[in-house]
Formats: structure tokens, sequence, C-alpha cells
């Protein structure tokens, strides 16, 4: 990849040093914080509690939790689609629709499944699509959050384009709060690899208050949003 | 038009807003609103612990970043144009607008879609854009209501069209936007879905603000409810994304605190509808990401603070909470201000970046009450940098007015003369009985005018307190 470019950097820094009395500084370690209770939330939770507590958070956001298992999947998925109105459906190009053996079920005419070769075609599709559906990399308990790494594959536009998204997570995936999944992204960076270039925590619909502090569902993303829990 | 809103003097708008009963309804219950939320969702929310240990944890992170921020920024640089990206670190709003306007015109840009920004609020960018010859779109709700109804500024940080209510923005929307609907929110909010959604997919650059830039991986994290920052970060080719120098936090894991205390704090929600976390360096076959990424870092006056005792006010991260418990904001309302940051840190950091010349009488516009400090979830000593700021304006910078330091002298002269004294309490109930109705003053000359303007002053009774201790004596012994 090439090189990006970095303008005015030398004297806008030594400029920040000088009036912050010292020269730039070249290496700078974290310090142990003294506070963080961020690590204290859920603790000591046990997988059912945080689905809880993830059921509870999400509902609480106008996110509907529909709680299957493998076997059930399909069955679950197709009663899903048809309660919020059936297709034109768009998902993600992602392997673990095989995986989870429901591929056939969304291999039809209504169904489009994300293809970088298509180019903007794809856009379009999910523009148009009613639902859209994807795998949530990991989930949040305490705020009935979705966390999505995404790439070519995983396109961003399942998530926001159509009138319902429906996330597919399995049950392990929840962690107690945001602290867990930036924790790993940070571990991730650490450890050399690149990160995902969009990471995106997503709650429950698009929503706004900012007309009289009502608040009103739907904004510019999509306006129902349905959690399938995988045991 | 950048951050300074209206021409007038600053006590001409406070009269101005203070004549608006509608508007400063309207405040009352957004910021009690808006205060309810934030204490269910911090102090009243168990579930998280000690809300005094976030406020704790918050601090220690912003004050360790902002001691070291040349180190941060260098980093966050470095990382964002290893992936590709283009950084611009911009000393002025002239030259954060002159690259921006340079990037349209490579790229040869025509309509241009925003996601919420403050600080391209500040610097003006859209009229800086629009003199290129590019057409700008504001998406989030609020500033799209600003936009549409003309020449509208925004009255608060995080919900800037607070001031307008829904039968407001349905004349608005009516009158210029072809709008046949109610004042109902639901369809309000359903036609500028309607408006924007082909608006999003037909840019050809997105620009957004930043809460908060990752320094270790060259990351920028949008906190949003609309959706509209995905949109805008995802269709069009090119990405530019504006921040003040101070919004950036080391690591991914100072990231989860500061969107947590944003959040709360901001709209009493336990994280946003949204949290986008961008890094340049998308595939070149990826459909739904711009192909070009630039970062402009913007000082623009931050600097100023650096070094001196209003650092802190660069811990801020523009949650609105002091704003939303502020007696003055409830009163005078947003636009009163003459800035595009309100309230206390509007009031503490509008003189920092724009000089006591234009901004030096708003650390005024407080009562000192300390509300704000005890908000804030980074702990700036808001009310206590508000009085160093009316200390710099009187000894330093700034000149008290001339009627103003002749009152001064006079009271001094008379308060220091125990005949003048005299007289003067003597005379006082004489002098004032022409204003005295009913027991009280509610029209008093001079001094008490802006007093007397909005509320009752009891009329000086005929005893003083020095000819009462007098009796009270003779009549003890």
């Amino acid at each position: 990849m090439a090189k990006g470019t970095i303008h005015n950097k030398d004297v806008f820094l030594s400029e920040i040093a000088g009036k912050l009395g010292r020269e730039r500084k070249k290496d700078v370690s974290l310090p142990e914080w003294q506070h963080q209770p961020q690590w204290k939330v859920y603790k000591n939770a046990s997988p059912d509690d945080l689905l809880a507590t993830f059921r509870q958070r999400s509902q609480a956001k106008d996110a509907e939790v529909v709680e299957t298992d493998q076997a059930k999947l399909m069955e679950t998925l197709q009663k899903v689609v048809e309660e919020y109105g059936g297709g034109p459906i768009v998902t993600t190009n992602d392997d673990r629709f095989a995986e989870y053996e429901i591929k056939d079920v969304l291999d039809n005419d209504h169904t489009h499944r994300w293809d970088t070769a298509l180019g903007a075609d794809n856009i379009e599709k999910a523009n148009a699509a009613n639902i859209g559906i994807f795998f949530g990399d990991i989930a949040l308990a305490e705020s009935g959050t979705i966390v999505q790494f995404n790439d070519k594959d995983i396109a961003r536009s399942v998530s926001l384009l159509p009138i319902t998204y429906i996330a597919i997570l399995p049950k392990s995936s929840i962690v107690p709060r945001m602290t867990q999944a930036t924790h790993e992204v940070h571990k991730q960076v650490e450890s050399g690899k690149d990160i995902a270039t969009c990471i995106n925590f997503i709650s429950g619909p698009s929503n706004s208050a900012d007309i009289e502090m009502d608040i009103v569902v739907g904004v510019h993303g999509p306006v129902n949003a349905v959690y399938v829990v995988v045991e | 038009m950048g951050m300074k809103i209206g021409d007038k003097p600053f006590f001409d708008r406070v009269d101005d807003a203070l004549e608006n009963d509608f508007m400063r309804n309207a405040m009352a219950s957004a910021q009690d609103r808006l205060r309810d939320k934030k204490l269910d969702a911090t102090e009243r929310d168990d579930q998280i612990g000690d809300w005094e240990e976030w406020r704790n944890a918050g601090e220690e992170i912003r004050r360790h970043t902002l001691e070291n921020l040349d180190y941060y920024l260098d980093q966050l640089s470095e990382n964002f144009a290893a992936k590709g990206g283009h950084v611009y670190f911009a000393k002025t709003a002239e030259d954060a607008n002159h690259y921006i306007q340079e990037v349209a015109k490579e790229k040869n840009a025509k309509k241009v879609t925003k996601s919420k920004s403050m600080v391209t609020e500040e610097i003006g960018l859209n009229e800086a854009l629009e003199d290129v010859g590019c057409h700008v779109d504001e998406t989030d709700l609020a500033e799209y209501i600003l936009q549409v109804g003309g020449n509208d500024r925004p009255s608060h940080i995080v919900v800037p069209s607070l001031h307008q209510n829904k039968e407001q923005i349905r004349d608005t929307f009516q009158e210029k936007a072809g709008y046949t609907g109610t004042e109902e929110p639901r369809e309000l909010t359903a036609f500028a879905r309607s408006q924007l959604r082909d608006v999003f997919l037909e840019a050809d650059i997105g620009i957004t603000g930043c809460n908060f830039a990752v320094a270790e991986s060259g990351s920028i994290s949008l906190a949003t409810n609309e959706g509209n920052a995905n949109m805008v970060t995802s269709y069009p080719d090119t990405q530019i994304t504006v921040m003040g120098m101070e919004r950036l936090v080391p690591t991914w894991d100072e990231l989860d605190v500061l969107i947590n205390l944003l959040s709360r704090s901001s709209v009493g929600q336990n994280i946003t509808t949204y949290v986008t976390n961008l890094t340049p360096g998308v595939e070149e076959d990826c459909v739904d990401a711009p192909k070009e990424f630039h970062l402009v870092i913007l000082d623009a006056g931050r600097s100023n603070a650096l070094g001196t005792e209003f650092q802190s006010a660069l811990h801020c991260i523009r949650c609105a909470a002091c704003v939303n418990v502020c007696p003055v904001y409830r009163q005078i309302g947003g636009h009163a201000y003459g800035s595009i940051y309100q309230g206390p840190i509007g009031a503490v950091l509008s003189p920092i970046l724009g000089g006591y010349e234009e901004y030096g009488e708003l650390p005024y516009a407080s009562s000192l009450c300390a509300a704000c400090t005890e908000a804030c979830p980074v702990k700036i000593p808001l009310h206590e940098q508000l009085i160093r700021h009316r200390e710099n304006y009187v000894a330093k910078q700034g000149k008290p007015k001339t009627g103003e330091k002749m009152a001064m002298k006079a009271f001094g002269v008379g308060a220091s003369t125990p005949s003048l004294f005299q007289m003067a309490v003597k005379g006082a109930p004489t002098f004032l009985k022409p204003f005295v109705k009913d027991g009280s003053i509610s029209n008093g000359p001079g001094p008490m005018k802006p007093w007397t303007s909005i509320r009752e002053l009891p009329a000086p009774g005929n005893d003083n307190f020095r000819t009462w201790f007098k009796e009270h004596k003779r009549g003890r012994k």
C-alpha cells in the first residue's frame, strides 16, 4: 500500500512542545491507570447472565432478540424474514453462512449476496433491499450492541441501507461491554496486524431525538433491528 | 460563517434572548430532559459502578494525553499515513479550509455531504466549499433543519436546533423544501430521510468531524445515532475528517472509557447507536468505502491554552453536560453567547480560541454556582477557569468599560469616606422614591436597570443598619 502524505507536521508539533515548555517527546509510555472502572462491570457474569442483560438492553433500544440453536437456525431465520416482510434481501459475503448451514435458504431470486465483482450494483441492490443479513463478530451485553469488522466482503451497506437488518450472533460472542471489544482491537494493533478499516458498533435501529427531544426510530439507517442469538 | 454568531454586543443579545419567552421555555424543557437522562445513565445507573471513578478515569486519560500531545499527534499522523491516508496539520481555520478546497478542486467535486461537526462550523467550511463551486448538504437532522431554514445557527453543541419547536420546523420544511405533512417528529424525520437518501449515494466527498482519533492505529471514531455518519463515510470516493488537535486518545483501551463518558453525559445513552471507527487502507475493489481519506488536524487557537491555567479546557469531550445544568444558559439560550460554543464550556473556550476582544464578556455569563464543574465527566474546573478569564480580562488583555470603571471608582470614594457613605445610605429611600411602587422597584435607574428589567427589587427601608444598631445598643443599656 502506498504511503500517504503528511503536511506541516514538524512545525506544528514543535510549537505544541514549545507551548508545553519542553522539547518534542520521542517516546512516551502509557502510565498504569489509577482508575479502571470499566473492567469491573459484569466482571463475574456467566454466559447466561450476559445473554439476559444483552436481551434486556437490546429490547430497551427497540431491537428484537430471537434465541435459537444451530439446528433450528434456518427455520428461525425464515420466520423472522417473513415476519419483517420478506425480500428483497442482501447479505454479506461471509463463509459463516455455509458454516452455519444457512447458505441454501438464502440462495434464491430474492437474495443478493455481496459480490465485489459487480461493483456499484451491490449498493443499488442493498438500497432496494427490505432486509440485510450479516453475522456480528462481537456482541456487548451492557448496551445491546453488535460489533462488525467490515471489509470488502463484509460490506458496510448490508447493515445500513435496508429497512430491517438481521444480525446473527453466536451466544459465545457476547462480552460484558465495549471494554472487551476495544481491548481485542488493541491487541490486534499491538501484534502488528492490520485492523479492519471499518469497525462498526451498532446498537439497534437508527434514531434521533433532535426534534423536541422526542425519540424517533428509523432516521437515515435501518428502521428495524433483529438479533438472532445462536446457542 | 465561522465561530461567531451575530454582530450585536453581548448584553444586547442577552436582552433579545430574555424577551423570547418561547425560546426560553424550549431551552428549560430540553435542559431538564437532557439532565435527567444524563443522571439516569450516570450516577443513578448502579450497573456501571461508581460514576466518580469513571470521571477520575476520564480526567486521568485526558491529562496524560494533553501533556504528551505532540507525541500522540505524531503517532496518529504516522499511522494514518502509513495506511495510505493523507494528513494536513492546519495552524488556522484558513489553512484548513484552503487545503480542503484544494482537495475538492483536484477531485472536481460538486456534491459534498457532511455529518454533524462543530469544528467545521467553527472554521466556516461550508462557505469555503461553496466558494469553489461545491454544494454542501448537512445530513444530521438538527443541522439539516438549520440548513433548510437558511441562516440559522447552532444553539447547543449536541443538539444544534434545540431552540426550534416542531411547529417551526414544519413551517420551515413547508416553505423551503416542499413538505406537505404535519408537525409530528416522526413525519418530519421521515421527510428528511426521503430527501437525503439519494444525496448520500451521489456525493463526491464526505466530510466528518471527529469525536476521538486513536493514535496507536491511525483511526477516527464517530459517535452518532442517525446513521448519517456511516452514509457520509461509505459512499463518496473521498472522505475528509476535520479534528480539533486535542481530540485523540493513545489506544483503543482509552477510547472505550471516553466513548462511555461521552455517550452517557451527552445524551444519557449507555452507548450511541453507532460508534463508527474508520482507518485508511481499504482494499482496491471495496465498493462501499472511500478510496481516499484525508485527516485535517486543526489548531486554530487551541494551542493558546497549552502550558497555561486553561490547559484542562482542552480535555473537553464536547458532551454539553455543563451546558445542560447551567442556570444562565437556561435563561439566555445558546445564541446569546455569540459563539457556536455555548454554556460554561463555550464561555471558557471561546475566549481561548477567539480572544478577549471578541469573547471577553462571555465568562460573565455565569453565576459561578459550579454546577458545570460538578457535571463535567472529565472534571474540568470550569467555574474556576471562568474566574481566571475574568481576572485576565480586567487585569491583562481586556479593559473594563468606562462607565463601569467610573462607577467602581465612585463607589470606592463613597465607601471609604464615612460622611459620604452615611449620606448615600440615608439618601437612598428619598432618591428612589419615584421608582417605588407597592414596596418594590420594577424599573430602576442606572445600575439597577438590568436587574429590575427582569425582576423586582425591594425598596430600601427608611431605617438602615447603622441607625438600627445604634437604637438597639441604646435599648440594651
